[in-house]
């Protein structure tokens, strides 16, 4: 993601940041591979939910069921796919 | 304890976007520990990797109150704010029941952190400590700290024609911390996220001071396949590298048992930091290694029985 950074004469000395103000940074440019589900093999487990270091794994608040990779924010590590048990998590590579 | 679809019902409290390397374990220990705790909470971060990545000004990767503390004193930053705190819970202006955690590394724990964490301990706030241990500086270029293992090779206990990486064996901090008489230490790891939730779980509900070590994997500084995080923080409890147990107001108890004790090269295997332990120049040290974890292991075993 491309920012304008401030330069240090118009920092603030002290901050108070704002709450997940996090979500307006996209780390999902970092990725060069990218997990897809594959829903046939899938028991709903929530092993991937619970191993994403990055929260991108989302679960359908709706259904109870695995949701969906959120891409804007996933880093491409891979910890999904290899702790799903059931294999049901690819990695495949990602072109931008 | 709660299941894993009861924990994904609930709000987050560590969100997307920090600046974390991909795969990093730092970011799963963060994660599933505020996952554990249900209460409004007020976290403190002592200086290192967890602290730049997740708060790059402008932005924070936290939605509940938190203070960036040097990288020196998160236990004394913490112990203020949960002193202050009980002193308006006195004065009847604040009636919340309020969790108070302290995160640092290892760097900011075992070597720097290690008097404000004594001090804090001594005084008993009650404050639940976690350690991330990465088993280095990592945010600084990957240097050794004390809870380095040994024959890790870092830019300050480099591998070469003098040392076959850090000479010393890590330092036992969760026996520091029984020592204390504290009401609860544990050791924990992200590869079993039901062993750390629970740990998690069980420490904020004592009335003093408590501490969960936890072997956080730095696909960085390891360096290893990012997809292997959780499974290397396994393999290091199943070679009884960092066993699982925890010390109730100082009884020790096993929390996991590895079915098969592997040997420690499993461990070593999908590191770099230890792939010079596989030339057959260093046999002896990888021996020298197994023996001494043996040992440690042996007298933990006995602790737990005793
Ligand atoms: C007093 C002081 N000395 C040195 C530093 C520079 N520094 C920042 S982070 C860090 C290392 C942190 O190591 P650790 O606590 O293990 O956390 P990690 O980065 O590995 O997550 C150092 C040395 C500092 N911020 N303050
Ligand atoms: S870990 Fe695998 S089986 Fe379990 S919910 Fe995720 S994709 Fe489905
Ligand atoms: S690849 Fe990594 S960052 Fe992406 S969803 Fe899976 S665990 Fe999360
Ligand atoms: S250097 Fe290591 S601890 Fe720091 S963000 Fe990267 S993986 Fe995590
Ligand atoms: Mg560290």
């Amino acid at each position: 993601m491309k920012e304008k950074k401030a330069g240090w004469k118009e920092l603030p000395e002290g901050d108070v940041l704002e709450g997940a103000s996090s979500l307006k940074f996209r780390t999902g440019n970092w990725r060069n591979r990218r997990p897809v589900h594959i829903s046939e093999r899938c028991i709903n487990c929530f092993i991937c939910w619970v191993s994403c270091p990055d929260g991108a794994v989302k679960v359908d608040s709706e259904t109870g069921k695995f949701g969906h990779f959120d891409y804007d924010f996933c880093k491409g590590c891979g910890i999904c796919a290899y702790e799903c048990p059931k294999k049901a998590i690819e990695m495949v590579d990602d072109e931008g | 304890m709660p299941t894993l679809k009861q924990l994904a019902k609930r709000e987050e409290h560590f969100v997307s976007g920090h600046r974390l390397c991909g795969g990093c374990g730092a970011g799963l220990v963060a994660r599933m520990v505020m996952l554990a705790i249900e209460k409004p909470v007020i976290v403190g971060n002592a200086t290192g990797c967890l602290e730049v990545a997740s708060t790059i000004f402008p932005y924070s990767a936290w939605n509940v109150p938190w203070i960036h503390s040097a990288f020196e004193n998160v236990a004394a930053t913490v112990s203020g704010i949960e002193a202050a705190y009980r002193s308006l819970k006195r004065q009847g202006k604040i009636d919340k029941d309020i969790v108070f955690v302290a995160l640092g590394g290892d760097g900011g724990t075992y070597d720097i952190g290690l008097q404000s964490l004594s001090g804090a301990a001594e005084r008993g706030h009650k404050i639940l400590y976690v350690c991330y241990n990465n088993e280095a500086y990592m945010n600084t270029g990957i240097q050794r700290s004390s809870a380095t293992p040994r024959a890790a090779h870092t830019t300050t206990s480099p591998l070469g024609k003098v040392i076959p990486g850090k000479v010393q064996f890590p330092k036992d901090l969760p026996s520091i911390m029984v020592a204390h008489n504290i009401p609860y230490v544990a050791t924990s790891i992200p590869g079993r996220w039901n062993d750390l939730v629970n740990k998690v779980e069980k420490a904020v509900t004592f009335d003093g001071f408590t501490f969960i070590d936890v072997l956080t994997p730095c696909r960085l500084g390891w360096p290893h396949e990012p997809e292997l995080t959780m499974e290397i923080s396994r393999l290091a409890v199943e070679t009884c590298i960092w066993p699982l147990y925890e010390v109730v107001e100082g009884k020790y108890r096993l929390t996991y048992r590895p079915k098969e004790k592997k040997p420690v090269v499993e461990w070593f295997k999908p590191q770099r930091r230890f792939a010079h332990l596989f030339k057959p120049e260093n046999q002896q040290l990888l021996e020298d290694i197994q023996k001494e974890i043996d040992k440690r292991w042996e007298s933990l075993l006995k602790k737990c029985e005793g």
